[in-house]
This record gives C-alpha cells, structure tokens and sequence, in this order.
C-alpha cells in the first residue's frame, strides 16, 4: 500500500502521520505544496497544523495552493484522501467536503482526549473497527463544524457524518460537544465515503505510551481495508 | 541631523557616567546611530551589568556539559550521539504591556535560541506569574498570556509540555512570563554564534526588518510608572508561520556544511547578534543597511539597527555557498540577502547608501560595557513563628484541605493547558499536570523529563535558603518521573538592582542556587536575567524559575503520579518534622505570613531521591509524586483526585500535631505507592540506607479518611480542585 502526505508551508502534524502510516504498513512519500504531480497513491492524507500561517481564514490558501489540483483529480476519479484537522479545513475549503469550520464555541484553542462515535462503518475508514466509539485526541482552535439547512440534511440523507463527539458511551449530546460543532459533527465524508475530512488526530493515538491507543484501530482498519 | 548631547543619551536609559565614557572611548560624540548602539548593547537586558559578577559563582561545569552559560543555549549529553540543547528566558515587561504579543514572542524568542544552535525543539514549557485574583488586570492578562503561548507554539507544532502558574499581588504591576525550550541536536551537529574568517559573506534571512520593537531591551531595562501603557509601540509582534518557516529553512541548511556560525536577531536585533558574532570571533564587521530587506519605507540606519522585528537569523557562510544557501530559503519564501562581511577592523562599520554611517571598536561595545559592583544587604533570618495549640484547636483537617486545595496557587491548572497542544510530535508520554512533562527521544528509548519551578515565598523570606530550595524542588520533580536530573537553566526575575535590598535578594538568590546545584550536580547551563520588575517603587518578590530536565535511559520506567491499585500502601520517604512557617497552611488557614521557610538538608535531599531512582530501578515502587506546597495531604489528594482512589490514612505517631504533619512543608519528600508483596524489599533497602520513612496509608475505597477526624470523598475534594481556576476566568 502506498500513500503520500502533502506538506504545505505550515504544516506540523506531516511527520506524526508519516510515522504512523509506516508503522502500520504504509509506504509513504512527503509531497510538497509545490510540486504538481503526487506519485501513485492508495491514499493521500493532507495532514494537521497551519497551512499558510491560517491566514485569511485556516485552510484557504491551501485550497488554492499549486498541488491541490491533483488532489482533486485524484478524489474525484474515486481515490481515498484524507484530511485531518488542518487538512479537514482545507478539503472543505476545496469545496470536497461541504460545510465550514469556524472558532471553537468558547474561543479557546482546545488539546484533549475526546470520544467520539462511529456513525457509519460502510465505507473503507470505518468498515472493520469493532468498536462503536473511540477515544481520540482534539487540537485545534477552529473545529466548531457548520453548514446550511439544505447541506446538513443532504449529509445526513447521504448518511455523510463519520464521527460525532460523544462520552464513553455513545452519548453524542450537546453536554459532549468541545467545540459547538452543529450536530456534534466531528468528521464528515463525501457522498461516495472515499473522502474522510475529521478534526481528531488518529496519528497521535497509536502506542499505549501516548494519550491512548485507539488511532491504532483507525490505521489497522485502513491497512486492512485497501 | 540630530547632534547628540547628554540629554539624548539620558533618554536613551543611559547614565551621565555612562555616556561620558562613550565619548572619553570614542575620543568624540558619537552619532545618534552610533549612541543607540552603545544603549542597545550597555542596557542591563544586553550587558548584565549588574548581574554578570555574581553569575560567575554558578555552578556551570559537570562531564554532561557539553555547552555551558553563554552561547545561545545550554547543552548536555544525553548518551549515544544525542545532546538536549535549551534555555529559558523572560519576556516580562512586553508582556504586561501588550500579554499576547509579549508572551508569544517571548516564546518565539526562546525557540530561535535553541534551533539556532542546529537543534529541533521538541518541547516547550513556561513559568508565568500574575497579580491577586483580585486585581483588576489579573484576568485579562492571564488571558493573554496564555493565547500568545498557545498561539505561537501551537502554530509551530512544538508541544507545550509543562509549566507553572502562580499568584501574588507583588505581581500586581510586574506579571512574570518566563518561557522555555527544549531541543534534540546531534552532538557532532552543533552549531555556535562564534565567527571565524575574514572576508566571509554575512546573511541576513528571515522576515523584513520593521519599525516594531525598537528600543525593545532599553525598555526591559526599566522600572514602569503610570505611563507604561504608552510603551505599546516598542512591543514586538509576532509571526510564528514565518517562524516555522525559518525553523524548517534554518534546519535544511544546517544539513549540509556551508555555515560558519549563526545567530538569530533577539533583543536589539541587528546590532547585538553581528556585535556578538564578530566579538566571539575577534573579527571585525562590515554592513551595508542599504541591503537589509525592510518592510517600511525610509527606515533610517538607525531604526534598521534597533529594530526588533522577529523572525530574523543573521549567518556567517563559507565563501561560495550563498547560491546554494538562498535556493534553501527561496523554497520556504524567505527573504535572503546578503548584507556585508566579515572583516580584520575589529570594527562595526555601517554602511548605509554608499556612505559610512558608524563605526566603532567592537571591544566598546562587548568587553568594555559598563560592570557595577552594586551595593547589596544580606538578608537577616526571620525569627521563627511557634504555633501552640490554641492556633489549631477550632481547626477540622477536612475545611483546611478543601480550603488549600482551592488556593490559585495550588488548584488546578488544565484551563490553561488545555489550550496549549501538548501532543503533537507524537512523543508526549507524561502531559502538563504530573511531577514534570516527558518526551520521548523521537525513535529511540530514550525519555526526556523537564519542569520549572519557582519558589517566591520561600526566597522572599529568605533568599540564600529559597534559591536552595527551588534548584531541590526541580531536582525532586525530575526524580519523580524517574528521570536522572541533568542540568538547570535559570530565569533570575528581580527588581530594582540599584536597590540593596533587591540586589541583596539576587546576590543570595544566586548562592543558593549555585550551592544546590552543586551539591547535587545539576549545574546551571544557561539562563538569563530579568531586573528592574518594578512598577511605582513596588518591586517584585525575588523569583528565579528553575528549569530542570532530566534523562529516562528507558522510557517504559516512567513514573506518574496517580494512584494505582486497591491494595498498595503509600509511604512517605524523608523527615516530616512539620515545618509550617512559610506554608501554604500558615498563610491561607492561621494568616501568618511571616517566619522563616523550610530549611533546606543537601545530604538528605540527594539520599533521598538517588534512593527512590534506586528503588523504580529494581521496580518496586508503582507511583511516586513529590511533596511541596500544602504538605502531605495537599499531595496525597491530588494523586488521589488523579487516581481516582481513595486512602485510608494511618494514624501518625511522634510528636508532631497533625496539622504541622500534613500541612507541613518539609524539604526532600516524596510519597509513593507499593506492592504489598514488595514492603519487605522497599524496607530493607530505606534502612540500608538509613532514610526515614512513615508508612502512611493504604489505598481503598474512594475516599480520604484519617480515623474519626477526617472523611472526605474523592469527588468532594476533585470538585474544587478542579474547578476554581475555571470558575474564576468565567466570572
């Protein structure tokens, strides 16, 4: 399996997702921003941090940047491309994903261990990870998800949502949402569920040193799946 | 043209006496470029006038030093070819005049330090210090504070992995921002700000070179009146995407061999990193102002040189390898520019549109500032404060403990961490909150612990016992984690050093320190000093931050500080004689602020602690945490809080009240958790060593209980602990 993550200027969780696509399997390659051309891939991950300074608005300048076309390409011909938390930013800014994200509701930059749940295993990301939620890491400062009425019931009649933030249990309620994300709506995919935008970091979760080991999960699954 | 005179120099921040001596060096007046060199680089943020005497009875050596106090960082050898290059720094007065600019490029700073030396910064840590809760700014500056810390950190994706919080109204109108990093560099790798060549290309990279920060060091040199407000301009802004750019770009050039030495453009930008790199070198240097790349038109030679901007990194190359160099920095859209040379003059010689604009001897401006031998008192022992049993009679053990544990200083800080990312580079095994933040060597077994810790209320009782103190409580919270104590760095914050009383508090703070870390050897690899906290005739308690790191040769024997299993006893290892003066206890419950604090017993300080190393080593101990402010029970319940685990206390024998014995801030103790099946074996080897101990409790159920005088849940003591520091930024 081959996968290549882009770095953007700014970028800063590129080598947390190169490490953990190795250490489950991947051949990786580092793609930069300026180049044209992604070498063959089954999957390309637009990692975290802050594309361009965040300036104008997180993820915007990315969404425009030279390499990004062949990132569209490949996502449309059917291709898997994930983004997380910066690179979610950055796919809705593309218009890949629909919806925006804006601050978080309290105006803080947040760094935790959330939970989130599961709401749609048939797709390549989800399909064989037995457990129904999963405990992840947040870090960011703009991860409060929105989209209009029309969006949210297309993602929802697509059964678009990925993850929504949750307690141990499932509870996906207002009192579990970090970040007033609409519908506590942690990660979304495209209508086909090759695209996989989510604001927690799997990448940070994958030895039992670290905040937890359930980003194992999400990566043995991807290994699996392709 | 401005002619110079006296009255220039004076607003400068310049002493009559001072600019005499400018003119009898120079055998003339100097230009206004030329003076605001001589101010930039005489001011105490720059020349340590004050301070530069007493620094050199630190103890600075030991075999894993590999670069001591004055380079841009400190280094150690952490075994293999690996070296932790770090430093810490203030950032106090921009912060309290503008807290997210002031914090975040105080960050920013302290990060250019550490990669300028060739080193990945792989963690990041501050100590900061604010007024009353009850002052009206304390609120918004915290705030501040903490968003330009996170702002810059967080952007650059260098997790922020411990730090500190305290309160006290002597902060009131001096709040404390102490940053620090931490870098991971290959010890053959190295890079220093020495020049050596003549003739060699000297490069300017990074951002352009703006009207911001201009006199910025001038100002950290000054005591604040009721004006400061008005200062804003000399606050620098920060820009961490170009940082990370710089960081990135700095780094791929360093892969190869081209660069001679280097030095990022901090306090008095321009002027003291080429004044320092020629100085090292005993070189002379040459520059043409015309070829710095400015962000504002019509900037004269003399804002091009006193300018702060951020984000600048000047280099001396090897002869040839510019092309190669700017290929580097056109990739990460960074401006390069080639601005002079290196030259035999043992001059500065400016340039600035085809015509010389200053030049002076080096040796003026590095070797022959300005030292004060300032006048200084020592500080009398405070008469100690006997506690009789009235002062406890109407007290109950469970309203003292829930009272402490809501103390600002003492409750809970993840509010704040919370807003610092703490996980990104995949290495954090130990998060803000415990004994110390870890990180892993990226790729290896290795660990590194760092923390830092400050002592105020101790040195400001007595300082010679406070600066011991506070280099011990670092020890301690490296010990903790289980890591081997390495080395310190130092951020001295003080008042006014013209003051006896003040420069009497640093004199002795500095003893202490040095004789600490002597004793223990943890010597003091860099650092900086901060004078002149002051605002209105009211200075600050002293406050030197120590930062520690230390080594885990294996990071699976980390140690935390939570509470484990049902089952396990808990030992309190060193004497508990229940020192309360000083104490937490003493201040918030019997409102006694006097007295002298703990005293401090190097033998037993080392014992104790290489004996706990001892005792992870043959693994048998499962949870170990320190004991400090609040005294045993504050300990005991957050671990318990941490846990989620209760104790049942056993009752205490001796002559000690039971107040003194658990509000009781004794130095060199530690509590931690054992096997029950492995009592017999932690016993023998205490005694072997012949260090006291109490066995204080067993884990149980989820309560604290001591007899029929203290019962209190878990979730009763967690709910103020954890809350206070919430409610109060909401509020």
């Amino acid at each position: 399996m081959k996968s290549s993550v882009i770095i953007f200027p700014g970028s800063n969780c590129d080598r947390d997702m190169d490490v953990a696509l190795k250490k489950f399997g991947f051949k990786n390659k580092m793609v930069w921003h300026n180049d044209s051309e992604i070498p063959k891939s089954d999957l390309i991950v637009l990692p975290g941090g802050f594309s361009y300074g965040d300036y104008l608005r997180c993820g915007s300048i990315a969404g425009k940047s030279k390499i990004i076309k062949s990132v569209i390409d490949f996502a449309n011909s059917g291709g898997l491309v994930l983004g997380i938390c910066n690179g979610f930013q950055i796919l809705t800014e593309t218009g890949l994903l629909p919806g925006i994200l804006q601050q978080n509701k309290y105006l803080n930059f947040i760094c935790k261990n959330v939970f989130v749940k599961i709401k749609n295993k048939e797709n390549k990301y989800f399909k064989n990870i037995k457990k129904e939620v999963l405990e992840l890491h947040i870090a960011h400062n703009e991860g409060n998800y929105f989209c209009t009425k029309d969006e949210l019931k297309s993602i929802e009649d697509n059964s678009q949502i990925a993850v929504t933030y949750c307690d141990r249990k499932g509870n996906d309620n207002e009192e579990n949402n970090p970040n007033g994300a609409l519908k506590n709506i942690a990660g979304i995919f495209n209508k086909d569920k090759n695209i996989l935008g989510m604001m927690p970091h799997p990448e940070r979760m994958i030895d039992p040193f670290l905040s937890g080991e359930d980003g194992s999960l999400f990566f043995e699954n991807l290994t699996g799946s392709l | 043209m401005v002619v110079v005179n006296e009255k220039i120099a004076i607003e400068h921040g310049l002493k009559k006496e001072e600019y005499k001596k400018i003119c009898d060096l120079l055998k003339r007046t100097p230009n206004l470029t030329e003076l605001g060199i001589f101010s930039a680089m005489w001011n105490e943020h720059c020349s340590y006038k004050s301070s530069r005497r007493h620094l050199k009875k630190l103890h600075t050596k030991g075999e894993q030093v590999i670069q001591g106090p004055g380079e841009n960082a400190g280094i150690v050898d952490i075994e293999d070819d690996d070296a932790i290059v770090f430093k810490i720094e203030s950032h106090n007065h921009p912060s309290f005049i503008e807290p997210y600019q002031g914090a975040a490029t105080g960050v920013g700073g302290i990060m250019r330090d550490v990669f300028t030396m060739g080193a990945r910064p792989i963690a990041n840590l501050n100590s900061i210090h604010f007024g009353s809760p009850s002052h009206e700014k304390t609120k918004n500056l915290l705030r501040g504070v903490v968003k330009g810390i996170g702002g810059y950190g967080n952007c650059i994706g260098v997790p922020t992995i411990a730090g500190q919080t305290c309160f006290d109204e002597s902060y009131n109108g001096n709040i404390l921002v102490n940053a620090m990093t931490l870098g991971l560099v290959n010890k053959n790798k190295i890079f220093y700000s020495k020049a050596a060549g003549i003739n060699k290309p000297v490069i300017y990279v990074g951002s352009k070179t703006g009207r911001d920060g201009i006199h910025g060091a001038s100002m950290a040199s000054a005591i604040f009146d009721d004006k400061i407000e008005e200062k804003k301009p000399t606050v620098q802004v920060g820009d961490p995407f170009t940082e990370k750019l710089l960081l990135e770009a700095c780094l791929e050039l360093m892969a190869g061999k081209s660069i001679i030495s280097i030095q990022d453009m901090g306090a008095a930008g321009l002027t003291s990193s080429s004044i320092e790199m020629a100085s090292k070198g005993n070189l002379g240097i040459e520059i043409d102002l015309t070829k710095v790349p400015c962000r504002e038109d019509n900037m004269s030679p003399y804002e091009i040189m006193l300018s702060e901007s951020q984000e600048r990194m000047l280099i001396v190359l090897e002869e040839g390898k510019e092309k190669e160099a700017k290929k580097i920095f056109d990739k990460w859209n960074l401006d390069f520019a080639v601005i002079g040379k290196t030259t035999d003059s043992k001059n500065i010689e400016l340039f600035f549109k085809n015509e010389k604009v200053a030049e002076i001897p080096i040796d003026f401006l590095a070797e022959n500032a300005p030292m004060y031998d300032r006048k200084w008192i020592k500080a009398k022992p405070p008469k100690e404060n006997k506690f009789s049993k009235d002062n406890f009679k109407s007290l109950k053990l469970k309203n003292c403990l829930q009272k402490i544990l809501t103390d600002p200083n003492i409750a809970d800080k993840e509010w704040i961490w919370n807003q610092y990312d703490h996980t990104v580079m995949g290495d954090t095994i130990q998060k803000p909150g415990g004994n110390a933040g870890v990180v892993r060597v990226h790729g290896t077994n290795k660990a590194v612990a760092a923390s830092v810790d400050s002592s105020a209320t101790y040195c400001h009782a007595h300082p010679l016992t406070g600066g011991k103190q506070v280099v011990c409580e670092s020890w301690r919270n490296m010990i903790s984690v289980g890591a081997k104590p390495i080395a310190i760095t130092n951020c001295l914050n003080f008042g006014n050093p013209e003051k006896e009383k003040n420069m009497g508090e640093f004199v002795e703070c500095v003893e202490g320190i040095s004789e600490a870390s002597k004793y223990l050897n943890y010597p003091v690899v860099s650092g900086n000093v901060s004078f002149y906290n002051e605002t209105k005739d009211k200075g600050i308690k002293p406050t030197p931050s120590i930062g520690g790191i230390g080594l885990l040769s294996d990071y699976k024997k980390m140690m935390t500080m939570e509470l484990k299993n049902d089952g396990n006893y808990i030992y309190v290892i060193g004497k508990t004689e229940g020192h309360l003066n000083q104490s937490v206890f003493a201040r918030n419950i019997l409102s006694e602020f006097e007295g002298p604090p703990p005293e401090i017993n190097l033998f037993n300080e080392k014992q104790n602690g290489m004996c706990i190393l001892n005792l992870k080593m043959e693994n048998l101990i499962e949870t170990c945490h320190d004991v400090s402010l609040g005294g045993i029970l504050t300990a005991i319940s957050k671990m318990s809080i941490k846990g989620n685990k209760g104790v049942k206390l056993f009752s205490i024998d001796g002559l000690v009240n039971k107040f003194e014995y658990f509000f009781g801030e004794d130095q060199g103790r530690y509590i931690v958790e054992i096997k029950p099946e492995n009592l017999e074996n932690v016993e023998k080897m205490l005694k072997k060593d012949s260090i006291h101990f109490d066995k204080l409790g067993v884990i149980e159920s989820n309560q604290i209980t001591y007899g029929n005088d203290l019962k209190i849940s878990i979730d009763d003591i967690k709910q103020g602990y954890k809350n206070w520091l919430k409610e109060f930024m909401v509020s």
